[in-house]
């Protein structure tokens, strides 16, 4: 079906809601290259113009990616839940963005309505938002999830301890954890990302940070974010708590990530099975980022930011601990500068939300993008504004396997100053106990006799 | 009496200093408050431009050029599609394409060699700057020694790997080697890359590569790297195949980082 607006006796048509979606879209890189950005600034509010008049209905008979090619479409139509999508079975894309802004729109009905929006729904309206919007809307939504500490509680921002090594050399990343620990940082996971994708390996590391969460009694989860098939092989030969794995909005993008729903499924079901979570069953942790799916040619035509949007369709399927897009890993082609990366990082956080996920954002950036420390300082506080669940800590902001930038674990310390955010309750608790922090909140100095440090120096 | 009081500038330091001897991570930094102390600010941030710096950093093709021309190379001088570094970012597509000059400056090259070379600057004009000719000169004799048919050095400026398979098929080389200048990290800037593909044609893919990742002082030597080229290189005709299909069994177990 075709969408039209009329600008200055200028008529606009848009042949279907795949390109009204892609030309409504904020100017970013990668839909340039994919060539299906707006051809005007006119042209690109033209589009968002048209795109406020549709009825959120049209989501759910016409598919931006086609039915039969690809099981996320299916897997968004066949799950859609008719009944919580009855009270704005009425309204337009434009009708949906200003409800949303309302009083009416409070935690816990954006909480009912989750299951009602698909991700095609929700993308287009985050494209009729301002920046403003997307952080006022994240942050009337509450996301909590449970595995080992409580996740996502309002006035609470968590911090995967992420502490990668250019070797995996297991004394590398514990002298990394322990920096981390000591500056307040692992209540979201402590994750590493493996140099290689060994089994082997896998193994060496789970056990190590396994047995650090044993011995120190630290109430958070660890995960070493290797291929879920390769999670899946040594799930029996190692304390796995909870399976990672990088997803895409569409079939072909997850084929090229080697996984598909049944490889997904069965992990999750693999994994629940341990049984390993004390506070709750939220055992999976994906990662997302925009451009995934041109990068793989799997785009379908579609743009970056709805495409990105799908993929949260996926996560969701498996009631995750914990989803994070990695917003400007992918580089420059993608996302160019430091208003894109921005832009983007709202966007995912807001539509992930409003999907019903546990949002977090690797705020981050390449040497090749037009970004540096105070982008990602703008974004931080944005992102502490709207809730955000939890952000990375990585030393000192370098991370020297990956060789790309995110936020460190001074970073959450200021974040969570300036905002009055605390960690996860049960981490806090820990980090009392352990003469970590003060009442207040603030790091204490640490002695070298430290229980932490002791076995070390 | 009152004494003015005076405030004491200083950082709290983390006493586990000790543990920087198992990482080259960024921990132990210390803080004031809850911020970085300034000195690991601007240590950073010096890491920072110089990945910047090496980002917009722009080949000396006259070095290049006369240093080969000097050791009798015939040399080429191309373009990628690529206009300027803003659109090279931006644009990947048109960093794999050569411009259209490049056919007609290509015209009297040498054809139906065994190997010509491809030299970009990548995301590292830096790179090629200071790693190429070190690695060539360990390079060159080997090849040499080995009786491969040298063919001619093209420098692509707004260069991807994969403009080399357009170069490659453009001489009919039986056989590409495209230097590159890799994108910079914090803890180098410097770091060249070099991808064997074996029978370049436009449109193939990187599984069809070799790649030899972090030559760079401190990181893979001239000599080893030349060593892991060689290797991959007499594999490559043995099997008449490049990339996944060929392992790297000359593992030097220096790269990374």
């Amino acid at each position: 079906m075709a969408y039209k607006t009329t600008i200055r006796n200028h008529t606009y048509q848009f042949n279907d809601l795949k390109q009204l979606l892609a030309k409504a879209s904020p100017l970013r890189s990668g839909d340039v290259l994919a060539g299906v950005t707006a051809a005007s600034y006119e042209e690109r509010v033209a589009a968002q113009i048209a795109l406020a008049d549709v009825p959120l209905k049209t989501f759910l008979s016409e598919a931006v990616v086609p039915y039969e090619e690809d099981e996320i479409t299916r897997l968004i139509i066949d799950t859609h839940d008719a009944a919580a999508f009855s009270p704005i079975s009425h309204f337009t894309v434009g009708e949906l963005r200003n409800w949303l802004l309302g009083d009416d729109a409070d935690t816990l009905t954006l909480q009912q309505l989750a299951p009602a929006f698909t991700p095609e729904m929700i993308a287009a309206v985050s494209k009729l938002m301002r920046n403003q919007d997307l952080i006022a809307v994240a942050k009337k939504c509450e996301v909590v999830t449970r595995f080992r500490n409580t996740l996502g509680l309002k006035g609470r921002m968590a911090v995967r301890l992420q502490p990668n090594h250019t070797t995996d050399d297991p004394k590398g990343i514990a002298a990394s954890i322990i920096d981390g620990l000591l500056y307040g940082s692992g209540d979201a996971v402590i994750g590493i990302n493996p140099a290689t994708d060994s089994p082997a390996a896998s193994i060496t590391l789970i056990n190590m940070i396994s047995q650090m969460i044993e011995r120190f009694d630290i109430p958070t989860q660890s995960c070493v974010l290797s291929h879920v098939t390769t999670a899946l092989k040594i799930i029996d030969k190692a304390p796995v708590d909870l399976v990672f794995q990088s997803i895409g909005g569409t079939e072909k993008t997850n084929s090229s990530f080697g996984v598909n729903l049944s490889i997904l499924k069965e992990a999750h079901e693999a994994v629940l099975a341990l049984g390993r979570g004390t506070k709750g069953n939220n055992v999976m942790y994906f990662e997302t980022g925009q451009g995934s799916s041109l990068s793989a040619n799997a785009h379908h035509g579609a743009d970056q930011q709805t495409c990105e949007t799908r993929a949260y369709a996926v996560a969701r399927q498996f009631k995750p601990l914990l989803v994070n897009t990695v917003v400007g890993f992918i580089g420059p082609e993608y996302l160019f500068d430091g208003k894109q990366i921005i832009r983007a990082a709202l966007e995912d956080h807001c539509c992930g939300k409003l999907l019903g996920l546990p949002m977090g954002v690797d705020v981050c950036y390449t040497n090749h993008a037009e970004a540096d420390q105070d982008d990602m300082d703008n974004l931080l506080t944005l992102l502490g504004v709207a809730g955000c669940n939890y952000i990375m800590g990585v030393p000192g902001s370098d991370d020297i396997m990956l060789s790309y930038q995110s936020t460190s674990f001074h970073d959450a310390l200021y974040v969570r100053k300036v905002l009055n955010l605390r960690p996860a309750p049960e981490f806090e608790a820990w980090l009392l106990k352990q003469g970590i922090i003060s009442e207040t909140g603030d790091l204490l100095p640490v002695h070298q006799s430290h229980k932490l440090l002791k076995s070390w120096i | 009496m009152s004494e003015l009081q005076h405030y004491i500038p200083g950082v709290q330091e983390d006493p586990w200093e000790a543990l920087k001897a198992f990482t080259s991570a960024r921990i132990a930094l210390g803080r004031t408050g809850q911020a970085v102390p300034l000195k690991e600010v601007l240590n950073f941030r010096l890491a920072h431009a110089h990945a910047r710096d090496a980002v917009y950093s722009a080949m000396e093709t006259d070095m290049l050029t006369n240093a080969l021309r000097s050791n009798g190379h015939t040399v080429h001088l191309l373009h990628s599609m690529a206009a300027d570094r803003y659109e090279y970012l931006q644009r990947p597509d048109k960093g794999r394409r050569l411009d259209k000059h490049a056919e007609e400056t290509l015209k009297e090259a040498n054809k139906d060699k065994d190997i010509c070379f491809v030299i970009t600057d990548g995301l590292s004009a830096t790179a090629i700057n200071e790693q190429v000719l070190p690695l060539l000169g360990e390079l060159l004799p080997l090849i040499k020694a080995a009786g491969f048919g040298l063919g001619d050095f093209n420098l692509v400026q707004q260069g991807r790997v994969a403009v080399g398979d357009e170069v490659g098929a453009l001489q009919r080389a039986r056989a590409v080697i495209v230097l590159i200048g890799e994108r910079p990290g914090l803890s180098a800037a410097d770091s060249l890359g070099a991808y064997l593909t074996y029978s370049p044609q436009p449109g193939l893919t990187d599984d069809a590569r070799n790649c030899i990742s972090n030559i760079r002082p401190g990181g893979l030597t001239p000599q080893m790297a030349a060593g892991t080229i060689m290797y991959l290189l007499k594999e490559a005709f043995r099997l008449q195949l490049s990339g996944v299909n060929l392992k790297d069994e000359y593992q030097s177990g220096l790269s990374g980082g």
